[in-house]
């Protein structure tokens, strides 16, 4: 077991900052709220510029095509157009970007591989202008046949989406259209399989779902006089953006000056760029800043979305309930671009297993190379297909055993200890079986709560909701378990840092920490937390958030559930320097006024330097006088490994989260309408450094999980087109689909991680999505084996 | 394009008729987002939200005679008595902030066949008021629906109101989405029960190129209940006429394949809400005393 | 075309502004108030919500020249509005709404914070003690992809609670 790293050993209940007031574990107010309520918070969406243009991006509307002809001439004589870009005009020899792989073209070069690529830019005085000059480009296309699904793709004659392929995966994978693929080994499932008193089988599909953050793909990229560029934008990591972005305009990293702006969510969609590179190149081409806003129906075309997944499983097990082996392969449909792809394999086959223990297993996962939309990185990551296709199979298996299906799930779970099929040990808590036991614990939500006293029904309560669809007739109540394991951090050997820099320093008699760092606040609050950690680790009330930019060092992404423990790390840790050099400081000053300078354990508390027993040394203003104290550092979580690439095993995740849900559901059983009518959760967060914002990442995931469950899919054709770009055919869930959600949080410390948190973002979009599918199978009696459920399948027709 | 903005209703035809391309807005809840996501350039938009008696109703005699631009909130909120079924489909359609905006007159222009209104229009009974500088025509509405958005207006006409007959006894509207607000219907339905004529009627929206009306299925329903006698005893509809007059509506259907269901699933639906709306509104028609209740409640089905 | 119209109680102008723009298209970006949010610009997410002559509608889904002559109420002037119609003047920048969205936790990203505020602080007004189906229904046309909702109904119910507290005290 790898020590832990850094100061971030155990929390103590007692030591530096305990009692903090809006400290760790206190739930003090955003410090961005105030201006979020106003509405003078400013998002990508809102920069403004005396002068400046409006981008526009004309799209292929077909899935794969060779481009045979571009003429802009027409377009460019419009008047109000300064710049129409094509692939030509791109001014340096790096013509790709990619977060691992660099195959997406910046503008499409001879081929468009997907529905929706960007082929030419434009920038003009008006949007409109914009718009109606894209439409005078004039591309002649001549169309390809289109690779859409695993046959397809891996045909022996099926087109390769990249031929030619020198990236990393290239040399391993069977065929060139798998952009990578995983396989784990642990024990011997065939012998295993013999042990086995019950087999259960099940082929599952889980559909394209998409981030919907509100705020779409935005930005300001205003040139510079040094022939540099800033550009103001929406993503979750400045610096990855960073280094894709500048080798394509032929700038080093220092003239390309990012900083974020007000971020409208995330949830994996801005992991890869969109407009960045856009705006910026109609910036330096026109000498004037641009705009770049994306409408609803391109920004689902300007982002990835969750893979689409096809999963075979066989789970054994013994008469009393014991697993005996597991087989899986799971078909992640990564689209024409890797984007993300090659980690959500790893993902999806290291937690296939999911939070039970099983010594045997044969484990496949691998993503596509396909026409159809390109797909990344989405809360959950990998680990939101696996999770729905075992849990399906746990039921199956408890039905098949005439067991209760959480009894099923708690005989097999995993606790602290366990070893995973990757060989890892699970070395923190893993409670899989308490969540379990707390969620089935919960008094039952009450039945028919549609009646009303000798009135009508209330139709809001009732599946279908204002549609009128029932009164009660055919509503039957159902209800499901589900429980999940999520990674957390960077994983399989990547070095996974953050940088902080803190300040110290008196304004107007008072100490005041300035914290900067290059974390996209997305919505989760991290800025929040980073302010609950400097009060607690400094003893001051006043904590300046600098705004995220690239003068600092990089933070690493707002994904993977990992902001709080890394970037909160990072925060921790170079407080403590701060500390450190404070204390110093106060004993070079003062070390002669007292002899508990030099004797004593000395702490900074509300605004003091006090010992450890409580007695008050000097006010931090008289330590610090006029001179500011600052320090900047990178810190890191221990150190992963990569998977081996026969055998899957390695030390490849830093640490697991894990949520259970019940769902309790009424489905129309004659019209195949769902009503969620509570979603409970219970998940260990480690410890709740922020109580209210850590239960509200918990009811956000568990609605996301709730939309893939029932409402959310991109539809693609077998031509590869997107056919539902809208908000009007893209359905997420209103105020009326979505239940009360009472959440239960355990603490459980992991001892590696920084107060003993675990990230705790993605856990809970796992569990949600197969715990309303079982509530809904218990409803209806049928399979279900697809998320979505639509109504054609509840009703079978 | 140019934004014309007359004030009064005769200025609004005369622009009609002299920019016949020009594309009547009112609450803008279609037209804004064809605008918006760059599907239509119109050469002029012709804003009716000035012109008073569009936003406005009158009650007199047996029908209301509904201003074409009056929004679905004030449906909900001051015709619910009158027009039941069209206050029950007006409660589905969009989100509060559409219903504030969207109006009846603008779903028969676009002439969507999943228009929230029309089901419970041709359930109600209802003619379009259409106008012209050349004459004012009265458009049943079942004529008014001529395929997939498209409608029987001529180029110069504006739909001035629609008069809709005020209802004689229960109405019902359902719809299905797959979301449980802000749904654009998959399928849906509306009917009727007209006492004073002894006939129901019956509309399905979604199912077919354009909205209509079941009238095979009315014409057995209408007949079983005066066979039945059921209008005056009030007695429960046997199932076996209920489950009939479902299985008719299903077949009144000719949908499609589409992102938001299946033809077959759609069939199936409107048969579901069929069933259950006849159910719903007869229940009605029985507790409010239409048909003599001898029976106490001895016959819950 | 120009257009003028109130918001927020002061009288604006635009100029050259193209037919086809939307109210909430010439609000953001040249009236300088982009508090109102474009997050679909086609209805379907409640984000860019204000008062048109006390209505709330999309503004995206308003032309422009509609909104000409008449009185627009964005977040931007929700806590002076409200303090007009509650009688509260001066007693703090922030409307009761906006402070239990705070005080609750209800906002997250924020983008669809705005709309919810103006959509929310109508209900309230029209109706102050709202039940919870009756928030849902009232709010349904708001999407928030953030919080799950719950923290939102949280903040309805506590500030239904405490303008109803305020109307008592103001009573006694």
């Amino acid at each position: 077991m790898a020590p832990p790293s850094g100061p971030a050993g155990a929390p103590s209940t007692l030591g530096q900052g305990a009692g903090t007031r809006a400290g760790v574990g206190d739930s003090p107010l955003r410090p961005d709220g105030t201006l979020k309520v106003t509405g003078e918070f400013a998002y990508s969406s809102d920069m403004w510029h005396e002068d400046m243009l409006w981008g526009c991006t004309l799209r292929s509307p077909h899935a794969h095509a060779e481009i045979v002809s571009l003429d802009t001439g027409e377009a460019l004589r419009q008047a109000g157009v300064y710049a129409v870009l094509t692939h030509d005009d791109l001014p340096a020899a790096v013509k790709n970007y990619g977060l691992e792989i660099p195959d997406t073209p910046v503008l499409a070069h001879g081929r468009v591989r997907h529905h929706g690529e960007p082929v030419a830019l434009v920038a003009a005085d008006h949007p409109e202008t914009a718009r109606r000059a894209a439409a005078k480009i004039k591309v002649e296309y001549r169309e390809l046949p289109v690779v859409h699904d695993e046959e397809s793709a891996t045909a022996p004659d099926a087109p390769l989406l990249h031929p030619g392929r020198d990236d990393h995966h290239a040399g391993h994978v069977p065929h060139p259209n798998i952009v990578h693929r995983q396989p784990i080994v642990r024990g011997d499932a065939a012998a295993a399989a013999g042990r086995a008193d019950v087999v259960v089988t099940g082929e599952y599909e889980v559909g394209m779902q998409d981030q919907a953050f509100l705020g779409p793909e935005s930005g300001l990229a205003v040139p510079a006089e040094d022939g540099g560029v800033d550009l103001f934008v929406a993503t979750q990591w400045l610096h990855s953006d960073l280094r894709q972005i500048a080798p394509v305009l032929g700038l080093p990293e220092e003239k390309v000056r990012m900083t974020l702006s007000g971020v409208g969510g995330a949830f994996g969609g801005r992991e890869d760029l969109s407009m960045q590179i856009h705006a910026c190149l109609l910036a330096l081409a026109t000498g004037k800043p641009v705009k770049i806003v994306y409408n609803r129906f391109e920004s689902f075309f300007g982002h990835v979305h969750r893979h689409p997944a096809k999963l075979r499983y066989e789970h054994g097990a013994t008469r009393d309930g014991k697993l005996t082996h597991m087989r899986c392969r799971i078909v992640l449909d990564g689209g024409a671009y890797a984007s993300a792809s090659p980690a959500v394999v790893g993902n999806a086959a290291s937690l296939s297993v999911g939070p039970y223990v099983v010594d045997d297993v044969e484990i496949e996962a691998l993503a596509l190379y396909t026409n159809n939309p390109p797909c990344g990185a989405m809360r959950g990551f990998g680990a939101v297909q696996a999770c729905f296709a075992y849990e399906a199979q746990m039921d199956k298996l408890a039905a098949e055993l005439g067991m209760d299906p959480v009894e099923l799930r708690q005989r097999n779970a995993m606790a602290q200890g366990a070893v995973l099929p990757t060989g890892q040990a699970v070395d923190s808590p893993a409670p899989v079986a308490e969540l379990l036991r707390r969620v089935k614990a919960r008094p039952m939500p009450p039945e028919a709560q549609w009646e009303t006293v000798g009135g009508a029904p209330d139709v809001r309560a009732l599946p279908g909701g204002l549609s009128n669809t029932t009164h009660g007739e055919g509503v039957v109540r159902g209800v499901g378990y589900a429980v999940g394991i999520k990674n957390v951090g960077f994983s399989e050997g990547f070095d996974d840092y953050s940088t902080a820099r803190v300040r110290l320093e008196v304004v107007g008699g008072e100490p005041v920490a300035l914290v900067h760092t290059a974390m996209a606040e997305v919505g989760q609050g991290g800025i929040t937390v980073h302010a609950q950690i400097a009060r607690t680790e400094l003893g001051v009330t006043q904590v300046t958030i600098q705004p995220a930019d690239t003068r600092v060092g990089s933070a690493g992404s707002t994904s993977a559930s990992r902001q709080t423990y890394v970037t909160g790390g990072a925060v921790q840790h170079v407080c403590a320097l701060v500390r450190e050099k404070v204390l110093e400081r106060g004993r070079e000053r003062l070390g002669t006024h007292h002899p508990a300078w030099a004797t004593a354990e000395l702490l900074l508390e509300g605004g003091k330097v006090v010992t450890d027993g409580g007695e008050v040394l000097a006010s931090l203003a008289d330590v610090l006088g006029e001179e500011p104290v600052e320090a900047e550092d990178e810190w890191r979580h221990r150190p992963t490994e990569a998977f081996d690439l026969r055998t899957g095993q390695g030390f490849g995740h830093v640490q697991y989260s894990f949520a259970a849900h019940r769902a309790v559901v009424e489905v129309d059983t004659e019209l195949g309408l769902v009503k969620v009518v509570e979603l409970a959760c219970a998940q260990d967060v480690g410890k709740a450094m922020n109580p209210q914002a850590v239960v509200g990442q918990i009811q956000g995931g568990t609605v996301q999980g709730l939309g893939l469950a029932v409402l959310e899919e991109i539809v693609v054709d077998p031509g590869a087109k997107v056919r539902n770009p809208s908000f009007t055919d893209y359905l997420i869930p209103t105020l009326l689909d979505t239940p009360t959600i009472p959440v239960d949080v355990l603490e459980l410390a992991d001892a590696h991680a920084p107060y003993g948190l675990r990230g705790a973002g993605e856990a809970p979009t796992l569990s949600s999505t197969p715990a309303v599918l079982a509530a809904v199978r218990a409803a209806t009696g049928r399979a279900l084996p697809r998320v979505p459920v639509r109504p054609e399948h509840i009703v079978d027709v | 394009m140019q934004f014309l903005r007359p004030a009064s209703w005769e200025d609004a035809l005369a622009a009609k008729a002299e920019h016949p391309s020009a594309v009547p807005l009112a609450g803008g809840t279609d037209v804004m987002v064809e605008i918006n996501f760059d599907h239509r350039r119109p050469t002029h938009l012709l804003d009716l939200s000035r012109i008073r008696e569009l936003h406005e109703w009158e009650t007199g005699g047996g029908t209301v005679r509904l201003g074409a631009a009056v929004p679905y909130s004030k449906i909900i909120d001051g015709l619910s008595r009158e027009l039941p079924g069209l206050a029950l489909a007006s409660r589905t359609v969009g989100s509060p902030q559409i219903r504030n905006r969207g109006s009846v007159g603008g779903n028969l222009g676009a002439a969507s066949p999943a228009g929230d209104a029309h089901p419970a229009l041709l359930a109600a009974g209802a003619e379009v008021e259409a106008v012209s500088v050349r004459g004012t025509r009265s458009i049943p509405v079942e004529e008014f629906y001529t395929g997939v958005k498209r409608n029987a207006l001529a180029e110069d006409e504006l739909i001035r109101s629609v008069r809709i007959r005020k209802a004689d006894g229960p109405q019902q509207f359902s719809k299905v989405g797959t979301r449980n607000a802000m749904v654009i219907a998959v399928c849906a339905f509306g009917i009727a029960l007209h006492p004073s004529t002894r006939t129901v009627r019956a509309g399905i929206g979604s199912a077919a190129p354009t909205p209509l009306r079941a009238r095979v299925a009315e014409d057995f329903l209408g007949a079983a209940l005066e066979e039945g006698g059921l209008w005056s005893s009030g007695r429960t509809i046997p199932p076996a006429v209920a489950r009939e007059f479902a299985e008719l509506c299903s077949g009144a259907c000719n949908p499609i394949d589409d992102v938001r269901g299946s033809a077959a699933y759609r069939r199936r639906a409107v048969g579901v809400m069929a069933r259950r709306t006849l159910g719903w509104a007869w229940e009605s028609y029985r507790a409010t005393g239409n048909g003599s209740t001898t029976e106490g409640g001895a016959q819950c089905a | 075309m120009r257009v003028t119209f109130t918001v927020n109680g002061r009288r604006h102008e635009a100029d050259d502004v193209w037919e086809g723009e939307s109210l909430l298209y010439v609000l953001r970006e040249r009236m300088g108030l982009p508090g109102s949010k474009n997050a679909c610009e086609q209805g379907e997410c409640g984000s860019c919500t204000v008062r048109l002559d006390g209505e709330p509608v999309c503004a995206c889904l308003v032309a422009a020249g509609q909104a000409e002559g008449r009185e627009v109420v964005t977040v931007e002037g929700l806590a002076a509005y409200a303090r007009e119609r509650d009688g509260t003047a001066g007693t703090g920048d922030l409307a009761p709404v906006q402070q239990a969205f705070l005080d609750a936790g209800a906002v997250q990203c924020g983008f669809c914070t705005p709309g919810l505020l103006v959509a929310a602080d109508e209900l309230i007004e029209r109706t102050p003690e709202p039940s919870d189906a009756d928030i849902r229904e009232a709010l349904s046309g708001n999407l928030c992809r953030c919080t799950g909702y719950e923290k939102i109904m949280d903040a309805v119910r506590l500030a239904a609670a405490r303008s109803d507290a305020g109307g008592a005290r103001e009573v006694v």
